[in-house]
């Protein structure tokens, strides 16, 4: 079984759930946009550096996630709308630990 | 007024390629930049990270493939408009375009092509109310003369290296100095870092971490700032007179947006079975900005695009001209400066 299932509330309120292939290298910001979660310019403008805050999401189930990196963290140090659940989407790879991660998009930046 | 045959606005790595193909083509461009640099994106935000994915390139720098185009594209002579942002577009009666930037520049070309990557980097504005109330009235985003803040009372946000180096320059032109950051942590050059510490150490900066501007008060101009520190729900009234929050520069799309040309998915809709043409005929968009059917956005598809671009370009500011693509290793490269590059040519001797 290479994909997980994942509940993403998008910036609407709306929640999906959604299968994250496991095994194509992918992160949480890519899951988002493959399934167009949120408009194409609105996340992940980056590319996935850590280097803007368009894919901050709050995490909401009790997940062991990754340490943030120094990059991420100093990322979240300068974006808004942050919160001590927040993650920068891009900095999550989908591995099998994540069966069932509910998380929920950060509001767009002005 | 600025002239010229293709007027790039963008100084990416698809806007300086461009420069390229059109002087193959005999074809002189002119840049505008809002960034004081050329590089776009490989400059700004990412020059020591490598990319893998450049043709013929196993690794390359962001920074070094910008230095590696400013070179190959020298000989074409590009104008450069920097630290500009284009605003505004007009069509003329002879069917060329006036681009103004918001300094007033204005740029004359048959042909404009957009490589604006991601749009134009603004500064990131805090979340506050009333903010854009006080912006010129004791707000700014960007320190362009830093004499304005002698003897006054300044309040600097933020946590990277501007931030720093800010606090620390204004630690001797301004009054008095307060940094407030959101975290204990700064993230900035070893030096500078230490830096505001001696400066906090000796009381010529007034340091607030961890914590956050959370008010704005004032008449006319900005007078007070309310600051909370994240682990105590006091408010501190400070009174300033000037408050600059450094929270780095975020990609706009902008007054492009405002040309009347097609956008989709925050992007410019373009003929991608042609040349990249916008709605707007003489108007095309190359590279990360433009959007079509299997789009990607990359570096590689940025310079195949601008080669397409140009080639329609030419046609249509000299629809009368025969013209057939030549390879550069038959043709060479000759530059309006003259130089001439050419591959050796082979030797014809009998042997005996």
């Amino acid at each position: 079984m290479s994909d997980v299932k994942i509940k993403i509330t998008d910036r609407e309120g709306v929640l999906h759930e959604v299968d994250a292939p496991t095994d194509m290298n992918m992160n949480l910001m890519e899951v988002v946009r493959s399934y167009e979660l949120a408009p194409e310019g609105t996340i992940g403008i980056c590319g996935g550096m850590a280097m803007c805050a368009s894919c901050q999401c709050y995490v909401k189930s009790e997940h062991e996630l990754p340490e943030k990196s120094d990059d991420e963290e100093a990322m979240l140090a300068e974006a808004f709308f942050v919160e001590d659940n927040s993650r920068l989407g891009c900095q999550i790879h989908i591995t099998p630990d994540l069966e069932g991660l509910e998380v929920e998009l950060a509001p767009e930046e002005g | 007024m600025i002239k010229t045959d293709i007027l790039i606005i963008g100084a990416g790595p698809t806007g300086l390629f461009t420069v390229f193909e059109a002087g193959l083509l005999q074809l002189k461009c002119h840049l505008i930049d809002a960034l004081p640099q050329p590089g776009g994106q490989c400059a700004e935000i990412y020059p020591k990270k490598p990319i893998y994915d450049i043709p013929g390139f196993p690794e390359v720098l962001a920074g070094q493939l910008v230095d590696n185009l400013m070179e190959q594209i020298k000989p074409f002579q590009p104008g450069f408009t920097l630290g500009e942002r284009a605003d505004t577009i007009d069509k003329l009666e002879d069917g060329t375009f006036v681009v103004t930037t918001n300094k007033g520049t204005k740029h004359n070309a048959p042909v404009v092509a957009i490589a604006g990557g991601l749009g134009s980097f603004e500064p990131r504005k805090p979340q506050l109310e009333n903010l854009s109330r006080f912006e010129d009235k004791g707000i700014a985003y960007i320190i362009k003369e830093p004499e304005i803040y002698r003897e006054k009372k300044v309040l600097i946000a933020g946590g990277g290296d501007s931030a720093l180096d800010w606090s620390i320059f204004l630690a001797d032109v301004a009054s008095e100095v307060t940094l407030v950051h959101r975290r204990n942590e700064f993230r900035g050059a070893l030096d500078s870092v230490e830096k505001v510490q001696q400066l906090k150490n000796q009381g010529k900066i007034n340091l607030i971490t961890p914590a956050e501007v959370v008010a704005l008060q004032g008449k006319e101009k900005l007078e007070k700032v309310i600051v909370r520190k994240t682990d105590n729900p006091d408010e501190i009234d400070l009174e300033v007179d000037n408050f600059i929050p450094l929270f780095g520069l975020s990609p706009k799309l902008g007054p492009i947006s405002e040309w009347g040309l097609e956008i989709e998915k925050n992007a410019i809709k373009v003929d991608n079975t042609l040349d990249y043409q916008t709605n707007i005929p003489g108007i095309y968009a190359i590279g990360d900005i433009n959007t079509y059917p299997g789009k990607l956005k990359l570096i590689l598809c940025g310079f195949h695009e601008a080669t397409l671009m140009c080639q329609s370009a030419y046609q249509r500011i000299f629809p009368d001209k025969k013209y057939v693509m030549k390879y550069t290793t038959v043709g060479g490269v000759t530059g309006f400066d003259g130089s001439k590059k050419e591959a050796p040519k082979a030797v014809v001797k009998s042997i005996e």
